[in-house]
Formats: C-alpha cells, structure tokens, sequence
C-alpha cells in the first residue's frame, strides 16, 4: 500500500487540517513509513479472533434516564473564543 | 529543617502528623526549588497562591487529627488533568488559553484527601510522545546528566515534566498518565517509580482523552511505597467514567511486606530484542537474580504476540485519537485560527487545526482518520484489534499457568539527548515503547522501578507486570525488587 499526494490531501481533508501543497510529499512519505510498519500486523493469523471491544470485561453500568446536570450556559461558553448572547458563534454557515 | 523538598510521602506524612514539620513548609520548600528550577522547564504553570492556600487548611486539618495519608502533600499535576480555573493545555497551542470549569476526578480526590497543587507540569503534546519534545511550552529537561558531558537529556515522556520534577526534588510527587508507556518510561529515565495501574482503576474523566481505550492516570513517586499511597488516593470508582471499575480499592501500603518467597516471576523470552544494548541485559539479570535469591520462583514465559504490539497500537492510538481530538474545533474551547475575509467555517476548522496541533499531533490525527476510512477500517483498525486481542490472551495464558509477575526491562535504552531523534523517522520514536505498550493493549497494571545506572551513570529501570486489578501484590514484588536493588542515587544539582 502506497499513499500517494492525492490520498494524504484527502486525508488532511477528512482530519480538517490545512496542509499546504508544499508539504504534501513529505507527510506523504511520513505516512508510507508509518503505514509500512503497521502492515506487519498481517503476518498475523486472527482467523476467528474477536476484534477486541473492552479491554478489561465489564457490564456498563445503567442509571435512570433523568436530567442530571445543566443549566450552566455561563460555564459552557466560559472559555469560547467567540460567544455571544448566549452562544457559540462561528463564521456563517447558510446563506 | 534541610532539604524539605527532597522528603518522601511517607515521610513527610508521618513528620507531619508528629508536628515535625508543616504542609505551608514542605510547600514553601517546593515552591523555592521550582523557582530555582526554570532551566529544567517542568513546571509550565506555577500556582503558588494556590499552594499555600491548601497548606494551610491541611495544616489545620492535620492539626484537628483528620488527615488522610495525602494531606499536606505538595505535588506536580500533569498538564493533561483539568484543574478548575487552572491553564489545562495539555500542552498544546489549541487549547491556549483554556481554564477549565471544572476538576478532573483524580485530581479532585487528591484535592479532597488534602494534597497540594503546586503547578501544572510539562508533557508531550496531547501525551503523544516519548520525549516531551512535542510540547507547545518547549521540552523539559532530565536532571540527569551523563557523567563525562553536558548534553542535555531527554526526561522520556510523555509524562516528561512530572518525571524531571520528581526527580529533581520539585515536589514530593506528581501525577502522570500512561497510554503506552508515558509514566513507566519517564520514571526510568529519571530514576524514580511509576505505576499504571489496571485500566479502570482510576477516573478518566477530566483528563483530556488520547486514547480512551489505553489511557490511565497513575502516580509518578520517589518510591515504591509513596506510589502505594498516592495511588491508593487516585483510585476508585467514578460514575462519571463508564469504564471506571466499581471495585474496592485495598491498602495498597498495608500489602507492601517485601515477602516475594513462592511467588511466580516469568521471564518473557520476546522481549529480549535484537540490538539490545548490554547493559539492559545485563541489568534484567540482574533484577532476575534479585527475585529469585529473595525467593521467587523465577520461569521463562513466552508472550507470542509480543512483536505486533508496537504496529497494533500505531493504528488503534491514532484512530481513538482522530475521533477525541475532533473535539477541537475552534468552536468551544482554546485558540482559533485568525480568518480571512470571506473564510467560511471549513476553514476556521482547517485553519485552526493545522495551526494549533504541532506536527506529531497532526501526523497521528491524520493516521486514525486513514485507518478508519472507508476501504481501511477492516484491514487497519479491525485488523488491529484481532491482535489486541490475541495480546491480552498471551498474558492471560501465562498468568493461567500460575505466574504471579512478569519481570522485564522498562526501555530499550537509558534517556537519550534531546534532539537526537530529531531527524530519525516517526517510527524509531515508537520503538522507546516497546516494552511498555503490550501492557496497555492488555490493560495490565505494570511499574517501573530504578534498579541501575549505566555505564555514564543514568537510571535504568526495570519494569514488573501483574495481573488486573492486583496493583497491591504487584506493588509488593516492586518494593523487594527496590530493597534488593538498593538504588539511591539522586543527579547532581547542575540547574
């Protein structure tokens, strides 16, 4: 497996990191070395191996659906970079 | 009294509730070697009011004979625990600026049980790194040195600040995190103790996630029996944190008698790598023989699996990753990126991100969001969760065979200087885990333990794994280990 420029721009995409196109061979590159030592997980037979979900077996626990926090509007939008009357504002997103 | 700062917790402790000695003058004591201390640069954000405002109420409390064993502790807090109206960066340039509204559970029960915050401690970015040099506030530094030059030493990471304070006497102890390594590895390139514990065993709510399904908090202390204490008052179980385990938490100090006579102690044959140097194979012997002359049984065990822990957790950390740090968005919390006229919010995410994350971060984002994407999930991500399986079943089937313990070594190398691994590829960076990443895919308790210096005169450690949830018995082969080893040695004061 080869990633090639298109690939890691799509990627950088997904992620919503901004890479410019200078620096696309590089983290191309970065990610062929990277991905190249994972392929060693295929010399390994999991035929019928269960993909592991919890590590340590346990039951989650359940509580009853009721409200149990809230009404902190002031604390959640404490540390916003940009809030205003009462919410978290961002560029305009609709026309 | 000299040398407060250079106490241990059961020591102080117990001179305090003698009266010896007060918490405001450990704290102070703390508070003058951190300012003498800004050359190692592992405390990133110093609280001193803070400080002395939980001194003195541990002061009163101790006086009124309610002390728990943590009260009046001053301690280091890892950047990566929330700490209410306290920089919680996790060192990082996107969460600039950010105060959290609320107290991480871990640092909440050692708040309670009357510790002390001192200041916040220096880490790899978002704990992702094995030599604090990822972080936004610049590396910190080991106060080791080697013995015939200068070089400045890397204190491991990611749990890099806390091991450098630690070890340089700037608090009695500090908290740490572990998602592959990052307490085990920074204590042995610093000559102190660390634990992580069984996944579950401590809180993670309000630690700022990597990767939910391996990270646990643990105690970075200048002994076996302080990491006993201070765990004891990190653990337990939290509602807040579904995967928090609702069991009782034993007196971990109660369990440390330093009788290891008929316990099991296997020796992994994988981990003896190709290129080893001598002198960590020397130095596992060396703890192989201190075992068994205090009366262990020691075996050779095989972990099959052992090779393939390093490539399942560069898919199964970033992919856990790419989804926790999606979080950060420019929206809620922290920095965002400057617009331009006319940006929209895909580039204030995209702008943000790529401004805010440093380039590890960036890569490993970029890795989960690969392995997890359409066409890849089933050869990366599910791929590497088989073989996490079959991880955890080797140890399961050793400890079946009645294996008590696993001895191995905690790194591959003592601490090396910082920057030496700069033109290396990502991929030699990973290889410092290689010994303490299987137990993270296993969710296994492990410590590390100073056992030696090499041939410069730095810390090795070795590291001992136990079974889930038996941290007591596994701290109780670590305190024999420390008794045989007898290791002292503190670094010159050079900073």
């Amino acid at each position: 497996m080869s990633i090639d420029q298109g690939t890691a721009a799509k990627v950088a995409k997904l992620a919503r990191i901004r890479v410019d196109a200078e620096d696309l061979p590089a983290l191309a590159q970065e990610f062929n070395d990277i991905l190249g030592f994972i392929e060693q997980l295929n010399e390994v037979d999991v035929e019928g191996v269960e993909p592991m979900v919890s590590v340590t077996p346990m039951r989650l626990k359940r509580r009853v659906d009721v409200v149990t926090d809230g009404g902190q509007q002031d604390k959640v939008l404490k540390n916003a970079p940009d809030a205003r009357e009462g919410f978290f504002a961002v560029p305009k997103v609709v026309e | 009294m000299a040398d407060l700062n250079g106490m241990k917790i059961a020591a102080a402790r117990d001179a305090m509730r003698k009266g010896d000695v007060t918490s405001v003058e450990l704290t102070e004591a703390c508070l003058a070697a951190i300012d003498g201390a800004d050359a190692l640069n592992a405390v990133v954000h110093k609280t001193p009011e803070i400080a002395l405002e939980q001194a003195r109420a541990a002061d009163a409390r101790i006086k009124a004979g309610d002390a728990p064993d943590m009260c009046g502790i001053p301690l280091g807090i890892k950047d990566l625990f929330c700490t209410k109206g306290v920089a919680s960066q996790a060192a990082s340039n996107i969460l600039d600026g950010f105060k959290p509204e609320y107290e991480s559970t871990v640092t909440r029960q050692l708040f309670e049980s009357g510790a002390v915050m001192l200041g916040k401690l220096n880490m790899d970015e978002f704990a992702m790194g094995s030599s604090n040099e990822s972080s936004a506030y610049g590396n910190a530094v080991n106060p080791w040195r080697r013995a015939d030059d200068d070089t400045a030493l890397t204190p491991g990471g990611s749990s890099g600040g806390s091991a450098s304070a630690v070890a340089a006497d700037l608090c009695l102890a500090a908290t740490g995190t572990d998602t592959g390594g990052s307490i085990r590895q920074p204590a042995a390139f610093t000559g102190i103790t660390g634990i992580k514990p069984t996944y579950g065993r401590c809180s993670r709510w309000g630690i700022v996630a990597y990767a939910s399904s391996l990270d646990q908090a643990g105690p970075m202390t200048k002994d076996v029996r302080d990491a006993a204490i201070m765990l004891g008052a990190m653990s337990g179980h939290d509602p807040m944190d579904s995967t928090s385990a609702d069991l009782a938490v034993p007196d971990f100090e109660a369990m440390l008698t330093g009788d290891v006579r008929g316990k099991k102690i296997g020796i992994p044959r994988e981990y003896h790598m190709d290129g080893m140097p001598d002198e960590i194979e020397a130095l596992w012997a060396e703890g192989r023989k201190m075992l068994a002359d205090a009366g262990a049984e020691v075996v050779d065990i095989s972990l099959p699996h052992t090779k393939y822990a390093l490539p399942a957790y560069y898919v199964i950390a970033p992919a856990e990753a790419s989804s926790n740090l999606a979080r950060y968005d420019g929206v809620r919390f922290g920095r965002r990126a400057t617009l331009a006229q006319g940006d929209g919010i895909t580039e204030m995410y995209e702008k943000t991100r790529a401004e805010g994350f440093g380039p590890e971060v960036q890569r490993r984002i970029m890795v989960g969001t690969y392995v997890l994407s359409a066409g890849f999930y089933d050869a990366y991500y599910n791929r590497a969760r088989k073989v996490r399986t079959l991880i955890k079943k080797d140890f399961e089937d050793v400890f079946a065979t009645g294996v008590d313990a696993i001895l191995a070594p905690t790194t591959p190398s003592a601490a090396f200087g910082l920057g030496e691994m700069a033109s290396t590829d990502p991929v030699q960076m990973y290889l410092n885990d290689v010994f303490t990443i299987t137990l993270n895919l296993a969710g296994l308790p492990g410590v590390s333990v100073p056992v030696g210096t090499n041939a410069q005169g730095l810390p090795l450690g070795l590291q001992l794994i136990g079974r889930p949830w038996e941290e007591g018995d596994l701290l109780n082969c670590a305190y024999a280990l420390e008794q045989a080893a007898g290791f002292v040695s503190k670094p010159a004061k050079w900073w």
